[in-house]
């Protein structure tokens, strides 16, 4: 059928600003493929699996193909061998040949459409397994460096696009392959002077459709791009629309809407009325021929260079030439952007996984807890150092908060104890061993944050905490509950433990959020804590609850925490204090603020002459 | 098919063109039909007697209405292009203007993902059901009747295979119709359910990597990404059985006829141009039905989408302006809760604020404490009139906010929200968001007094920085002091900050906090906050528990008067001994 059109109207580039603090701008999807050839065949290695399968398919196309030539030569002779010489047991014969032909291209047709999705869905969940898999092996790093949006369109809509054209381009192009060479052959030789004669129009109609479709490439390359600017506002205003609505802005968001609206409406008609035109071309080719087979075709019967059923093959086969050429034509388009799409996939497997491991590496077994930072430096980006020569030491058991202000480098040192990050110059041992020679996950096992940004998933309060440890029973996670005093609002949720939370828990308040975060971290049970800011959004009544219960979970263990809480630095047993990258001061909260540094300066600036002189140490 | 047929009235403004593509289709359609006749002339007439005449006058004929025919196509193709994607583009308009009309209660409801979607895959898959519409859905059905009229004429007697045959070729139409639809629809949540998984997994990447749990995550991909696959395989695999089942009638049809006309052109009934004829009619009727029914199929695929668009389209919003509101309003920003009552919609669980009753004075300064979930977040909302209350009022400078236009209301207000979510463009766009036709001077103004002013100046770029969507390469920290920033330029008569220095550390906010002193001098400004220290000077402090007003009065009246809110100030900034009873000197 011949409404095959180009499916990439569904791809959604979304438009993004540029990583970093230069200018971004949109990226503009090419929808060509740099390198179609390297494309197609690591496609062929993810369908290598259904090798077999595929083999099958297409023997079957072959014969389902070569039914559909033969079909025509039967009815042709049937009215000149049979028909015309008055021999009706004879055509009763033929007509059983005919029914005979007929079901075994219903079978061959079966078999194919049976076995072609089972292909084309396996190598698609082959692909997507693979991507998935291979996203979480990847650096921190890479994901700071990708907009979100971009990703996700690779890991849906590029995935999409290819299984399109498993399920239909590829069968649609061999068979529409096979049918023109099928019948070109079979025309000439039936009756080569006639076989001329209705290819006529062919060479004509190649370069027409050429012609369009290389606008059509041109037309389609536009619309890709309005619409990625389409879609870019429309998914931020759908996410900023609170703000939106806050301000007022909603005449302003509709006007800046109409315009890349009207722009993409341009764009499309323009491209799609293109490649729709190609559909009454290719039956104007149809009609070229039959006209061309009737005249020419009753002109030589007259002259006996043909017969009546010599007309009637060739009726049939010129409604069978002008389908498959432009199918052709369109299937090429769908191809070539499918192939970009795969590009893309294959992009992001070739990223390298995340930070090589030494091969000997160690896997953590019971340890201390003892973190040294041994001179460290480390920038996220080249030139723009974020940590310079941090050195630090934390027994095993102690509390390390770290105080300073924003962008200082705190979030940078829990990055780098976690090897999120690796660091650039001098190294970090835990109970001696640099953190490279140990096995990342078994550092991470050990390891168990708050973060600030406390994400929690779209499943059941109890599963969200159960992910600190997956066998931990129902009574183990509300005891965690309970320790994080998160017990109490939890139960007073519709479902208690089994309500289900929406989209990154956003049917909680934040303070819930992190109250449930770290029931989170406690059920890890690490031997070193990381609390990032974690307790800057609960209320402080809360927070009273959760300091208790943070301490209880803080004994015995190491700790780091990036603090706010006057509470918490007091009963630290060791404050940095970090300003530009570097430890500028370092001591205990009074020793620190009998310095009358920085520290004492921070901590003035808080309160603001609020709080009794008594509680400053004399000089 | 009833979302689909309502969507519909889109195509209206458009009806001439909408009408237009299925005429020229006619005139296709029409010298489609004529071609087999004018074959059968020739060769029923020309071949017996050898008159060249007739071969070229009916050769001429056929060559004249394939061109004919192709003008027809063309035009149907352009006009139907046009009518479809601009009435697409009207949905899309519509669509987005109705999101703007919802409340955040409405938001709440409607999932922001699926959101995106419905404005923009959904309504191109609308957009192609109607180019469809326009041209095949036309054609199919005008070229069957078209076909059998043209069949009976050419040969009667044979007539009676087309309807042996058609009812056989619409009951698997139907089949088709009738199983695709529910099996599409399980594709469609097998694969929204893969992509769920992947956002999600993207969006928590830290906390995937933090405890470890990539292969929980492999795992928990593995199962909707199997379900999707057998889904998908079941549901195209339904074609594996109706497709060749289809060709097989089409084709069984021309071999009875073959074999039936075949004997009557041997008696002599007919003649073979008249078989020859009739057979390409019948070709033509049944391959249409064929065609039209994989397009049936698409056609319930795009229900679904409809049945998606409908549902915003009548998605109420729950906040109206009254006809009669204000236009205009400017205040002097004196705020009353008077006996307010509020709950979500749908939850029967107890109300979110119960029984709130306090005033504001224009350039005072209100203080909201409390715990979490004990209301605040929610009782500022209803200032602006985000969500309604569900008993009581609030009013400012004593009208109630349900009387004034939520535009005229909410320009009188500077907002930052508790997630400080800002637009792609640069830094200064962003804080100009508040006021498009700031100065470039009041931008700087509204920066430092936010305290954005030195990390802005720090990036290359300063004020022309183009910030990610969502602020991605900008710190919590950054991104709240802009969204106060972008609240203080609005220069409101009332200022909301919903825990808006949360990620801010102590000192900046203090500078932050010392900046606002002067200028919210001037007007009524909300603050919720965590510390006690930013509340400090606040000339009334709200303490909230459990969606009643627990307390309410100055610091130096509430730390006399309201053991919870001695309780706050002595965890907080208190002489020594924390919560704990833990001693300092540890």
């Amino acid at each position: 059928m011949a409404t095959t059109r180009p499916v990439s109207t569904t791809r959604r580039p979304v438009r993004q600003g540029g990583p970093g603090h230069g200018p971004g701008g949109g990226f503009a999807h090419i929808e060509r493929p740099n390198n179609a050839r390297g494309a197609l065949r690591r496609l062929w290695s993810f369908l290598a699996e259904s090798k077999r399968d595929l083999l099958v398919v297409v023997l079957l196309v072959l014969v389902a193909t070569g039914a559909a030539v033969i079909l025509p030569i039967i009815q042709g002779r049937a009215i000149d061998d049979y028909i015309l010489k008055g021999d009706l047991p004879g055509l009763g014969r033929i007509a059983l040949l005919y029914m005979g032909v007929l079901a075994v291209q219903a079978s061959a047709n079966f078999g194919q459409h049976w076995l072609m999705p089972a292909i084309s869905q396996r190598t698609i969940r082959l692909i997507r397994k693979r991507l998935f898999e291979h996203l979480q092996l990847l650096s921190l790093r890479y994901f700071d460096s990708k907009p979100h949006g971009e990703l996700m369109s690779r890991l849906t809509n590029d995935v999409e696009t290819i299984s399109m054209m498993l399920n239909q381009s590829a069968t649609q192009l061999i068979s529409s392959m096979l049918t023109i060479i099928g019948v070109c052959f079979t025309m000439f030789a039936v009756n080569w002077r006639m076989a001329l004669v209705t290819l006529v129009s062919v060479p004509m109609m190649a370069i027409v459709t050429r012609y369009i479709a290389k606008h059509t490439r041109r037309g389609y390359r536009e619309q890709q791009a309005t619409l990625g600017i389409m879609n870019g506002i429309i998914e931020e205003t759908i996410t900023g629309e609170r703000v939106i609505k806050a301000y007022a802005r909603e005449e302003a968001s509709m006007a800046e809407f109409d315009v890349s609206n009207q722009a993409y409406v341009k764009a499309a008609i323009f491209a799609q009325t293109l490649s729709g035109v190609v559909g009454p071309l290719s039956g104007l080719i149809n009609h070229l021929a039959y006209a061309i087979v009737a005249l020419v075709g009753a002109v030589m019967a007259i002259n006996g260079l043909a017969t009546v059923g010599t007309i009637a093959i060739f009726i049939n086969y010129s409604r069978e030439l002008g389908r498959p050429l432009m199918m052709i034509a369109n299937l090429l388009n769908t191809i070539q952007s499918s192939l970009a799409g795969a590009e893309r996939i294959f992009e992001v497997l070739d990223e390298v996984p995340e930070l090589g491991e030494h091969d000997d590496a160690v896997s953590l077994g019971d340890i201390a807890g003892d973190v040294v930072f041994d001179d460290v430096s480390f920038s996220y980006v080249e030139g723009v150092p974020v940590l310079k020569s941090v050195a630090l030491h934390a027994e095993p058991g102690q509390t390390i908060a770290l105080v300073g202000p924003t962008g200082a480098g705190k979030t940078t040192i829990v990055n780098l104890l976690t090897r999120f990050y690796d660091v650039d110059e001098g190294s970090i041992r835990l109970d001696g061993v640099d953190l490279r020679q140990i096995d990342r996950d078994s550092l991470r096992r050990a390891i168990a944050l708050v973060l600030q940004d406390n994400f929690l998933f779209a499943q059941s309060v109890m599963e969200n905490i159960r992910y600190g440890r997956l066998d931990a029973t129902d009574e183990e996670v509300i005891a965690a509950a309970r320790l994080a005093n998160a017990d109490h609002f939890i139960r007073r949720l519709p479902n208690g433990y089994q309500t289900e939370l929406s989209e990154r828990g956003s049917n909680l308040s934040q303070g819930q959020r992190q109250l449930l975060a770290i029931a989170r971290a406690m059920l890890a049970n690490p031997q070193i804590l990381i609390l990032d800011e974690a307790t800057s959004s609960v209320d402080t009544r809360t927070e009273i609850h959760i300091q208790e219960a943070l301490l209880r979970l803080m004994e015995g263990r190491t700790a780091f925490v990036i603090a706010h809480r006057l509470s918490t630095i007091r009963s630290a047993d060791q404050v940095l204090v970090i300003d530009d990258g570097e430890i500028i001061e370092r001591g205990t909260h009074m020793s620190l603020l009998a310095q009358r540094g920085f520290y004492y300066n921070l901590y003035m600036s808080q309160f603001k002459g609020h709080v009794d002189p008594v509680m400053i140490p004399a000089e | 098919m009833t979302n689909t047929l309502r969507l519909l009235r889109f195509v209206k403004p458009y009806w001439r063109l909408a009408l237009a593509a299925p005429l020229l289709m006619l005139l296709e359609v029409a010298m489609d039909l004529v071609q087999p006749t004018l074959l059968q002339r020739i060769i029923d007439d020309a071949l017996p007697t050898l008159d060249l005449g007739i071969i070229f006058s009916n050769g001429g004929l056929m060559l004249a209405a394939a061109s004919v025919g192709v003008i027809g196509g063309l035009g149907c193709t352009i006009f139907a292009m046009r009518a479809s994607l601009r009435t697409g583009g009207d949905l899309r308009q519509t669509l987005f203007r109705k999101v703007h009309s919802l409340s955040f209660a409405n938001l709440d409801d409607l999932d922001t993902g699926q959101l995106v979607t419905r404005l923009t895959s959904d309504v191109t898959a609308i957009e192609q059901i109607i180019q469809m519409g326009l041209r095949i859905m036309v054609r199919a059905p005008l070229l069957l009747v078209g076909s059998l009229i043209m069949s009976i004429i050419t040969a009667p007697s044979l007539a009676w295979i087309f309807f042996a045959f058609m009812p056989l070729l619409l009951v698997l139409v139907w089949w088709v119709v009738v199983r695709a639809r529910p099996m599409f629809r399980r594709v469609q949540k097998a694969l929204d359910g893969v992509n769920e998984t992947i956002q999600e997994s993207l969006s928590g990447i830290r906390v995937v990597k933090a405890f470890v749990r990539r292969f929980h995550e492999n795992k928990r991909f593995a199962r909707v990404n199997d379900n999707l696959m057998q889904t998908s395989v079941k549901a195209f695999r339904m074609f594996a059985i109706v497709f060749p089942a289809m060709m097989l009638v089409v084709n069984g049809g021309v071999v009875v006829a073959l074999y039936l006309g075949g004997g009557r052109v041997m008696r002599g009934d007919i003649q073979i141009g008249q078989l020859m004829a009739f057979i390409n009619y019948l070709m033509m009727a049944l391959r249409e039905v064929l065609f039209f029914g994989m397009l049936v199929s698409s056609l319930s695929r795009a229900e679904a989408s409809a049945e998606r668009i409908v549902e915003v389209l009548d998605t109420q919003s729950t906040i109206l302006d009254r006809p009669d509101a204000l236009p205009q309003f400017e205040p002097q920003g004196r705020v009353a809760f008077e006996n307010v009552t509020f709950s979500y919609e749908g939850s029967d669980s107890e109300p979110v604020l119960d029984g709130i009753s306090f005033t504001a004075e224009p350039g005072s300064t209100v203080a909201l404490l409390g715990a979490t979930g004990s209301g605040k977040t929610t009782l500022v909302n209803l200032i602006p009139r985000f969500y309604d209350v569900t008993a009581g009022r609030v009013t400012v400078d004593g009208v109630d906010v349900r009387d004034v236009r939520q535009t005229a209301l909410r320009r009188a207000m500077g907002i930052s929200l508790q997630e400080p979510i800002l637009f792609s463009g640069t830094i200064r766009d962003n804080i100009r968001y508040g006021r498009p036709d700031a100065t470039d001077e009041e931008v700087v103004a509204a920066a430092k007094a936010a305290q954005a002013h030195d990390f802005v100046m720090s990036f290359p770029d300063g004020y022309d920085s183009e910030i990610g969507q969502r602020g991605v390469n900008l710190s919590g920290g950054q991104k709240q002091r802009l969204a106060i920033a972008r609240a203080l330029i609005t220069n409101p008569a009332i200022l909301i900050l919903d825990d808006s220095t949360s990620s801010v550390d102590v000192d900046t906010e203090a500078r932050i906090q010392e900046a606002l002193d002067e200028i919210m001098a001037e007007r009524t400004s909300f603050v919720i906050a965590q510390r006690v220290s930013t509340v400090l000077n606040a000339d009334k402090i709200l303490v909230l528990d459990g969606g009643r007003l627990a307390a309410e009065g100055t610091h130096h009246e509430l730390l006399a008067t309201s053991p919870i809110y001695r309780e706050i100030y002595d965890s907080q900034l208190g002489n020594g001994v924390n919560a704990n009873g833990n001693n300092q000197t540890s």
